[in-house]
């Protein structure tokens, strides 16, 4: 236990001291768990995610196929709604481009380049 | 040459009976299902049967096992997401036994015909759409607006979200089946070289060639069958948290 240099003068202000001095090593203590924990987890995580990014093809395929799969359902989705509403290109048109869209926001997602924000 | 599509084929074992005009058969492909199934199932009993506190052979697998999808549950969907642990970890069992399952000679990869793991992906989002609806009610639809953009561009981001959100069963589905058929197709080609070559007189000497290749993409496929089955599970997880834990 290292002296603080808490002076130690009559009784009561010897127990502020003490209740400060307590104060100060839970703080200690608590963030020396948030560090055993931290380091505990990520230890941790290797082992859970060994395998998850192996190989570089592994990796593009996931990535292509989330581009491709965006660009279907945004492809879907316009024809669905031209099918529907009787627009006729222009429902394929627009759904094309968002699906293009998404399927670049899923690939920024899926390869970490964005993290969601405020989280 | 062996043609290399032959092996998807589905095979009529029975008819069942009809719904509509649609056959219901069951198929090889309902068989490897059921053998699956029941794999997993002596797998699981026999591991846990013993109970011992120093776990024997199987046990160990099985506890392996569900620490690894334990693990990969809580990374990606945190401990809440533990309730949805049996749904996880019966997945990941099927897809892996299937896909493994698919490898041995002669034998039949289910979870290549995309109808499977389309019904499994619908089957994930199915969850996911009707937990967060249960749990968030409307709050749910908050998953579609991200957060500190401004009005206007709400007005393309918020479709872009939603196409987003519905192309996952999409490339959950497609990334495991063409893996899987992928893998199947170049296996077969590859060790039909072999045949051919040897038939084709001197040109025999470098059948060795496809023949070591062959063994080599067989190690790549275990690799490809456990990491796809690993890769479903994982993703299931995240899209789970989307569930849970709805709005950015």
């Amino acid at each position: 236990m290292p002296n603080d240099g808490t002076p130690h003068g009559n009784g009561d202000k010897s127990r502020a001291s003490e209740d400060v001095d307590l104060s100060a090593r839970l703080e200690r203590l608590g963030k020396r768990l948030d560090e055993v924990r931290s380091t505990g987890q990520e230890q941790r995580r290797p082992t859970g995610t060994s395998g998850g990014e192996p190989s570089a093809m592994g990796k593009a395929f996931r990535l292509s196929t989330e581009f491709v799969a965006g660009i279907i359902a945004g492809c879907g989705i316009g024809w669905a709604v031209d099918a529907m509403a009787g627009s006729k290109p222009w429902g394929l048109i627009v759904g094309t481009m968002l699906g293009f869209g998404a399927g670049v926001w899923n690939v920024m997602r899926a390869s970490g380049f964005t993290k969601p924000p405020s989280r | 040459m062996a043609d290399p599509i032959h092996q998807f084929q589905l095979k009529t074992y029975t008819t069942l009976g009809h719904i509509g005009h649609t056959e219901i058969a069951f198929t090889n492909s309902s068989l490897f299902m059921l053998i699956a199934v029941g794999l997993i199932t002596m797998f699981m009993l026999w591991g846990t049967s013993g109970r011992g506190l120093v776990p024997g052979r199987i046990q160990s697998m099985v506890e392996l096992s569900y620490e690894f999808v334990a693990n990969t549950v809580r990374s990606s969907a945190g401990n809440e997401g533990m309730r949805f642990f049996p749904f996880v970890f019966s997945l990941f069992m099927f897809v892996l036994i299937l896909n493994l399952a698919g490898l041995i000679p002669y034998s039949f990869t289910v979870t290549s015909h995309i109808i499977i793991t389309a019904a499994l992906a619908v089957l994930v989002i199915g969850v996911v759409i009707v937990y967060g609806f249960m749990k968030h009610g409307t709050h749910f639809l908050g998953l579609f607006v991200p957060g500190g953009v401004p009005p206007v561009m709400l007005a393309i981001l918020v479709p872009i979200e939603v196409i987003s959100f519905i192309s996952r069963p999409i490339s959950l589905s497609v990334r495991l089946f063409a893996n899987m058929l992928a893998g199947h197709i170049a296996l077969k080609i590859f060790a039909g070289f072999i045949g051919s070559l040897l038939a084709a007189g001197a040109w025999g000497i470098i059948s060795p060639l496809p023949l070591a290749l062959t063994v080599a993409l067989t190690a790549l496929e275990v690799l490809v069958a456990v990491l796809q089955a690993y890769v479903f599970a994982t993703l299931t997880s995240i899209y789970l948290n989307d569930a849970l834990h709805p709005g950015h």
